[in-house]
């Protein structure tokens, strides 16, 4: 997903990086303003649309009747494709969803389904042969930096405001609202010299050396995690981004996802 | 059951929900006592026959574009991103005496009742290609050879008509763009339900309307530029519906040209500079569509 950048803005943010300072003013451990609107989309079961400041995000869950998987006779299914809309940046080409897309899609999917944010056991409707299948599907529509952080919000704001329709069955069910039980919260964090910053714009990520994303739940624990781009990370690194992230993640739950 | 026959009052929730989804989307399979128009000559959604649906938009959504706009049409959701005059990949498609012009029309997964699989489909490559064909005769091509202008239309929620409103929108996010064309191009669908001419058909008239003629034209010089139909008009019938579409063309225009003017008007300031007076994709509260939009009309 990398753009070229000027030499003259990249020694900018670095010299900047080194008064402690970031191109948009904000601390190294700030993320940026998040705007969440939900159950804009008429014609999905839930969706969101999450604004992290020019990064938007548009997130659509729908629900169909499928088959469980053969390990897991009695649970819910959860799929999760994302699209780097071309709409959305000049570098992002039309056609089959590219590495960085299916890489997007992964990481948001490991966040919501290793959290079990999902009660997917409430989701099955005869064991072993039909389930509730949650189709999760990431748009970006606007696109300057940190697609991760903005697609896990965004997927679990489409999802905590989703009605399961159970009563299309016509079996007597009503329908319900899908069962959340965890909010994971993704935070990622980007190396260029000896800085770390959280939430980078494009700028910061297109001089970046590493990336490093971590998504955490209510405990602080860790759910999912993955680095990114070529670039190193020593394991004091990696620690601190974890606390960041644990931060983060706390901060977003109480001024975000409350609010919501 | 879907919510879109309960809307319509029809009474047997018991039997309904066998009916394959498939099946209520094919012209002319309307349930029996459906009627699309009331006895007092309102259509479902209450419109009179030459009636459009509210139409919104909004320029300059995308930041990174060189041009966007944003619709809303009645239920119909739709973002649309221009790019260009830019390099072409791969290279030899590039025309040494013109630009060359490429639409991408898609729909959002979520955009439709029955969740659609990402990606081009037959319907949404050729509706591509009849756009892109559209602003090929409009955009001044010939002032910038060897390049190609991208044209990107999402539709985010469906409710009929998307391609008319996807060309609308687009036609704006290449103004915003600035790229010089001989006029905006505003597009509307004609179309007959229950016997009746109409304009801008909706979900429920699109699937169990007798034709849907959807069309693109510059009104200042008549040219037609969009024509498609499916189903059965007489040629009487035919005239009637061009003669509502003209004049719902006549009032798009109008709305595009408004909705550049809410941005670039004042823009300028007295000492010449341009101010910095960003538009966003700002979240407006918009009624939702009374029905349940479904996949868009099958031509």
């Amino acid at each position: 997903m990398k753009d070229v950048i000027s030499e003259i803005k990249k020694d900018y943010i670095h010299q900047l990086g080194k008064q402690q300072k970031r191109i948009d003013g904000r601390k190294f451990d700030e993320i940026r303003p998040i705007e969440i609107e939900t159950g804009m989309i008429g014609t999905a079961e839930g969706s969101a649309r999450v604004k992290l400041g020019k990064t938007v995000v548009m997130v659509g869950v729908k629900l169909g009747v499928g088959e469980p998987y053969p390990d897991a006779a009695g649970e819910g299914v959860l799929t999760t494709s994302a699209e780097l809309n071309p709409l959305a940046a000049p570098e992002f080409d039309a056609g089959p969803p590219r590495e960085d897309a299916i890489e997007l899609a992964r990481v948001t999917d490991r966040g919501i389904r290793e959290s079990k944010a999902i009660d997917l056991e409430k989701l099955c409707i005869v064991e072993g042969e039909k389930v509730w299948v949650v189709y999760l599907d990431i748009n970006v529509l606007d696109y300057d930096g940190n697609l991760y952080d903005a697609s896990t919000l965004g997927a679990l704001a489409a999802l905590t405001v989703a009605k399961v329709p159970a009563s299309t069955l016509g079996d007597g069910q009503e329908d319900f609202t899908l069962p959340i039980n965890h909010y994971p919260v993704a935070c990622t964090a980007v190396k260029f010299g000896k800085i770390i910053v959280i939430d980078p714009t494009l700028d910061e990520e297109n001089i970046s050396d590493a990336r490093l994303t971590v998504t955490t739940d209510e405990n602080g624990d860790i759910r999912a995690m993955q680095k990114g781009i070529g670039g190193s990370f020593t394991i004091p690194e990696v620690k601190e981004v974890i606390r960041l992230s644990q931060q983060t993640g706390k901060y977003i739950r109480e001024n975000v996802i409350n609010q919501v | 059951m879907d919510i879109g026959i309960l809307v319509l009052g029809i009474s047997s929730p018991h039997t309904s929900h066998h009916i394959p989804k498939k099946e209520m989307i094919i012209m002319g399979t309307k349930p029996e006592g459906l009627t699309l128009i009331d006895p007092a000559g309102k259509r479902l959604d209450g419109r009179q026959f030459n009636e459009l649906r509210p139409i919104k938009i909004d320029v300059g959504v995308v930041n990174r574009a060189d041009g966007s706009a944003y619709i809303e049409w009645g239920g119909n959701k739709i973002l649309a991103a221009v790019y260009g005059p830019r390099e072409v990949h791969p290279r030899y498609l590039q025309d040494s005496t013109r630009a060359i012009v490429q639409c991408k029309y898609n729909m959002a997964a979520f955009s439709v009742s029955d969740r659609k699989r990402p990606g081009p489909d037959r319907r949404s490559t050729e509706i591509s290609k009849v756009i892109s064909e559209v602003f090929e005769y409009v955009i001044f091509t010939e002032l910038y050879p060897r390049t190609t202008i991208d044209i990107y239309i999402e539709v985010l929620e469906a409710d009929a008509g998307t391609r008319c409103a996807g060309l609308t929108v687009a036609s704006v996010a290449l103004a915003d763009a600035g790229i010089p064309m001989i006029d905006l191009v505003p597009s509307c669908s004609g179309g007959k339900i229950d016997g009746q001419v109409v304009v801008d058909l909706f979900k429920e008239e699109d699937n169990y309307g007798e034709a849907d003629l959807p069309i693109a034209m510059i009104p200042r010089t008549g040219e037609v530029l969009l024509m498609q139909m499916d189903g059965h008009l007489t040629v009487d019938e035919f005239d009637e519906a061009l003669g509502l579409v003209t004049e719902s063309c006549n009032t798009i225009y109008e709305l595009q040209k408004d909705a550049l003017k809410s941005k670039y008007s004042g823009l300028v300031t007295d000492n010449g500079q341009e101010s910095d007076r960003g538009q966003d994709l700002e979240s407006e509260s918009t009624a939702q569509p009374e029905t349940e939009p479904e996949d868009d009309d099958p031509i």
